[in-house]
């Protein structure tokens, strides 16, 4: 059985058909990339498994557990975490408790025990701060420490992103556009960055992308949408070459 | 100007930064704690008021200021638990349990009241909760048998291990502050805690919040129970000092009285707190100063640059006439709040924060480091 | 039988007027997302100047009333300009602060200009009454539904069928992208800020024979038009008249069948019902945001 699995997934907004009867799975370890061309349903998908809209049919298994009914907020639990196309950050806090919120799913204390801030918080609280540190080490992202996310640029911001996902520790990461808006250098970084989390970390990665360079560079599948409907999956070069693909890009 | 190096994790979860904080607080709490032996009764007085308001003030900031879930009905809250204590207090039940029953109690209506507003944002949720403080104040006139209506409940005098507490006196005072030194630590402590992060995610970015496994629905609703109860908490405080409660004590005026203090405090702080209340307490002083004093200071400065005594005089009976006008307290609210935020968002704290930069960057201090950026941008609909 | 028509036409008058002060919270926020809570003050204001120009300065009814219109909107467009512009772009809250200090500061100039007594005014409404059947329907209700209705309409043409109103709604969604498309944003604010102060003044005037002048009414009925706007959903000019009829009415029977104290309560609690179920009001739009 595979790590991941969508099966026909759809979203439907009335009579449009954002997401139409999706299915592929994601093997342990692996990257693998969704492209398409915009409006194609690929930030639909990513909303889907994160359970921010319930699908119109069709279910989604991680792990072999059926999560197609899970809250959303439970999907963090279960080790799959997520990065937003338009930044989701708290613009009025320090990076560093942005990275703290991320280790959210991770913190064991109840709330009586915080208001008297018992020995066992301020264990989880330097716990915490170790794992985001480390975060912070592999993402070079030391010199933001105490900056407000609202003093920060764009570039920044989208690899605290990333990092916020990571502090998580989650098995499963979903890239929503990790190189939009970053110039070259910084999508090479980006582009180290992701193959470091399979082979340091070995986080499976499921990707939403334009750039065919970077998906090129790092994904081992990859699968086109249109409208809303797998048109090809398999490596790369086979995807890119392929005819549909080709006509849903250039025009038929 | 201080450098503060940081060694370890424990640097920055620690309330006291460095040692010269520890210093200042100290002095502040033995200036506090020998206050009753310096100060007129009238001035302790105001200090109990000032930290009831206070305490509130923190309550209501964890909710609004850090949650984000605006609030114009904490008068309701503090009614229930006022009268909570004085319902109690007729069965002769000890203050210690009336004192936790009455902020428990409390906390639980802010629980049932923080599950409808989950769906409710912005101005729906102010405006829900505004009915809600409204029908909290007619259930208080209606329900005779309990709350005795509008004649109102009479409040015995504290007593705490057999000894009576009057609200006048020196103990009371100390049990109010101690009230609010604990509320202030426990929210310290929440905010340096996964909660307190949780809270404050919500307010900045539900969606991102949910996808950090934050359940969103449940932490408002604690946001909600905590608020409600440490109001709570105050209004048993309040009950005493009072020692007469009705239900047209606790309108919606109050309510917005609560958000003066954060407001004008800094709405982000919980320093901002404190110096709110005592800027609201200090208004009504201020006031009979106004009336009874500055009339004949105005026209001694007068007559200092030679106007006539008959001038004089004129000048002073206008200026008692207007200091004693009915409406003056409203319009000196209204400009107050107007003044604060077109030229004051931070708040005083945030003044006292410009001010303690000033002397720290001397004489590099720039008026700009503060400049709040305009968001015209996002409009709130699509949070 | 007759006693619940009676009622209801009263339910709708009064429902009418908090329709009208509910129609200018609404405008203020369809333009600039702004909750104006000092909208009832407004009208309490405009029912004052009617009062200097008719009642102090005996002019005829129709110039009076024309009179404070202008001079209210004058006011409206004064207040945007010392209050509101210098803080347009900032959170929510600040500028609902803000309204609810400039409403403090009207209720109390006003009570120390004229003092806090009830004046009344001479309308060609306050007397007269219109007979249907055994019907007895009187003349000043009536003139307050009738111009309801057609200020309702009026705006709502003019929001959705004119240029103008469609830039106000712009800047309302994205204030910075209007700015760019060459709408002038300020400008914008302010006519929405006179004419959703002339509308208060015009229900001001209407209620005048009704209610009395008074410097707290603005308080008081401004609160009544809150559940009223929120009903009808906070960005729909017809849901803000139907939202305040609804209250109206069901304070007018609720008053008369119901025990004593009910008449306060029953709307905010029909309020807080209909948030439950509908959280964006009757006519309000679920938005989401798209991530």
């Amino acid at each position: 059985m595979s790590y991941f699995r969508a099966e026909n997934l759809s979203l439907h907004f009335g009579g449009l058909k954002a997401v139409d009867s999706v299915s592929f799975a994601v093997e342990k370890g692996e990257i693998l990339s969704i492209i398409g061309p915009n409006g194609a349903g690929k930030s639909s998908i990513f909303n889907l498994i994160s359970r921010i809209y319930p699908p119109t049919s069709g279910r989604i298994y991680f792990e072999d557990q059926d999560i197609t009914e899970q809250p959303a907020y439970d999907i963090a639990g279960l080790g799959i975490a997520r990065t937003f196309q338009n930044i989701e950050l708290f613009e009025n806090a320090t990076m560093l408790s942005n990275l703290l919120v991320g280790r959210h799913r991770h913190s064991t204390t109840q709330l009586w025990q915080e208001l008297l801030f018992l020995p066992s918080v301020r264990a989880g609280e330097k716990l915490h701060r170790r794992r985001v540190e480390q975060v912070i080490e592999f993402l070079d992202l030391e010199a933001y420490r105490d900056k407000l996310i609202s003093g920060l640029p764009y570039g920044v911001r989208k690899v605290i992103e990333l990092a916020r996902a990571l502090c998580s520790e989650p098995k499963l990461i979903l890239l929503d556009e990790p190189s939009s808006g970053l110039n070259v250098e910084e999508t090479d970084d980006m582009s180290f960055w992701i193959r470091d989390m399979k082979t340091e970390l070995g986080i499976t990665v499921l990707m939403v992308e334009h750039d065919m360079t970077l998906v090129n560079r790092v994904s081992d599948r990859v699968i086109a949408l249109n409208y809303g409907r797998v048109l090809a999956m398999g490596s790369p070069s086979e995807v890119q070459r392929h005819p549909d693909v080709v006509a849903a890009y250039l025009g038929a | 100007m201080r450098f503060l190096f940081k060694t370890d994790y424990e640097d920055d979860i620690r309330l006291f930064p460095h040692s010269g904080y520890v210093v200042s607080y100290g002095i502040l709490l033995a200036l506090l704690v020998i206050a009753p032996f310096v100060l007129s009764s009238y001035l302790v007085s105001q200090l109990v008021f000032v930290c009831i308001y206070a305490t509130v003030g923190v309550g209501l900031l964890i909710l609004t200021g850090f949650t984000g879930q605006a609030s114009l009905g904490h008068a309701a809250f503090l009614a229930i638990g006022a009268y909570t204590a004085a319902y109690l207090q007729q069965y002769n039940v000890p203050f210690p349990v009336y004192f936790l029953a009455g902020g428990l109690l409390t906390g639980v209506v802010g629980a049932l009241v923080g599950f409808p507003a989950l769906r409710l944002t912005g101005i729906y949720l102010v405006i829900a909760t505004i009915s809600f403080a409204f029908i909290v104040e007619e259930v208080l006139a209606r329900w005779e048998s309990v709350t005795h209506g509008n004649e109102g409940m009479r409040v015995k005098t504290l007593s705490l291990l057999g000894q009576a507490v009057p609200q006048n006196g020196p103990t009371f005072y100390y049990l109010c502050l101690a009230v609010l030194i604990l509320t202030i630590v426990g929210t310290l402590n929440l905010l340096r805690s996964p909660t307190g992060r949780a809270f404050v995610a919500i307010r900045d970015s539900e969606t991102a919040a949910r996808s950090m496994g934050i359940n969103v629905s449940l932490y408002k609703v604690k946001s909600f129970a905590i608020s409600a109860a440490i109001t709570g908490f105050a209004g048993v405080l309040f009950a005493h000092k009072l020692s007469f409660i009705s239900p047209e004590m606790f309108t919606l005026q109050l309510s917005i009285e609560f958000i003066i203090v954060i407001l004008i405090g800094g709405t982000f702080s919980l320093h901002g707190a404190v110096l709110g209340a005592i800027f609201l307490v200090m208004i009504d002083p201020f006031l009979t100063y106004l009336k009874d004093d500055m009339p004949g200071i105005i026209a001694g400065v007068a007559a200092a640059f030679g106007a006539s005594k008959a001038a004089a005089s004129n000048i002073e009976s206008n200026v008692a006439a207007f200091a004693s006008a009915n409406g003056l307290k409203g319009a000196i609210y209204g400009v107050i709040i107007v003044l604060f935020v077109l030229f004051e968002p931070l708040g005083l704290y945030g003044r006292w924060l410009k001010i303690k930069l000033f002397f720290q960057l001397f004489p590099l201090y720039k008026r700009a480091t503060f400049k709040r950026q305009k968001i015209y941008v996002k409009s709130e609909r699509n949070r | 039988m007759l006693d619940f028509v009676q009622q209801l036409v009263s339910g709708i008058a009064l429902g009418c007027v908090y329709g009208l002060i509910a129609l200018g919270f609404v405008l203020v926020y369809k333009a600039t997302e702004v909750v104006n809570f000092a909208q009832g003050d407004l009208m309490m204001l405009g029912g004052f100047f009617a009062f200097t120009f008719i009642g102090m300065l005996g002019l005829n009814y129709w110039l009076g009333f024309a009179g404070a219109v202008i001079a209210m909107a004058a006011f409206g467009m004064l207040a945007e300009r010392v209050v509101v512009r210098p803080i347009l772009g900032y959170p929510q809250f600040s500028i609902i602060m803000a309204t609810i200090g400039l409403g403090y500061f009207l209720r109390s100039v006003v009570g120390m200009i004229w003092g806090t007594d009830d004046f009344k005014i001479e309308t060609p409404f306050s007397q007269g009454v219109l007979r249907i059947g055994s019907l007895v329907l009187a003349y000043d209700k009536l003139s307050v539904i009738a111009a309801t209705v057609i200020l309702c309409a009026l705006l709502y043409l003019f929001f959705n069928r004119t240029t103008l109103g469609t830039a106000m709604r712009a800047s309302s969604e994205n204030m910075l992208a209007a700015y760019y498309m060459g709408i002038p944003v300020k400008r914008v604010v302010s006519i929405v800020w006179a004419i959703s102060a002339a509308v208060a003044t015009a229900a001001g005037v209407l209620l005048a024979p009704i209610t009395f002048i008074h410097s707290n009414v603005g308080l008081v009925l401004g609160l009544k038009a809150f559940p009223a706007a929120v009903l009808g959903g906070f960005g729909s000019i017809p849901g803000a008249v139907v939202g305040g009829v609804l209250i109206g009415v069901i304070e007018s029977m609720a008053g008369f069948y119901l025990p004593q104290g009910w008449k306060d309560v029953a709307p905010y609690i029909v309020l807080l019902v209909v948030l439950l179920l509908k959280p964006e009001g009757l006519f309000g739009v679920h938005m989401r945001k798209k991530v």
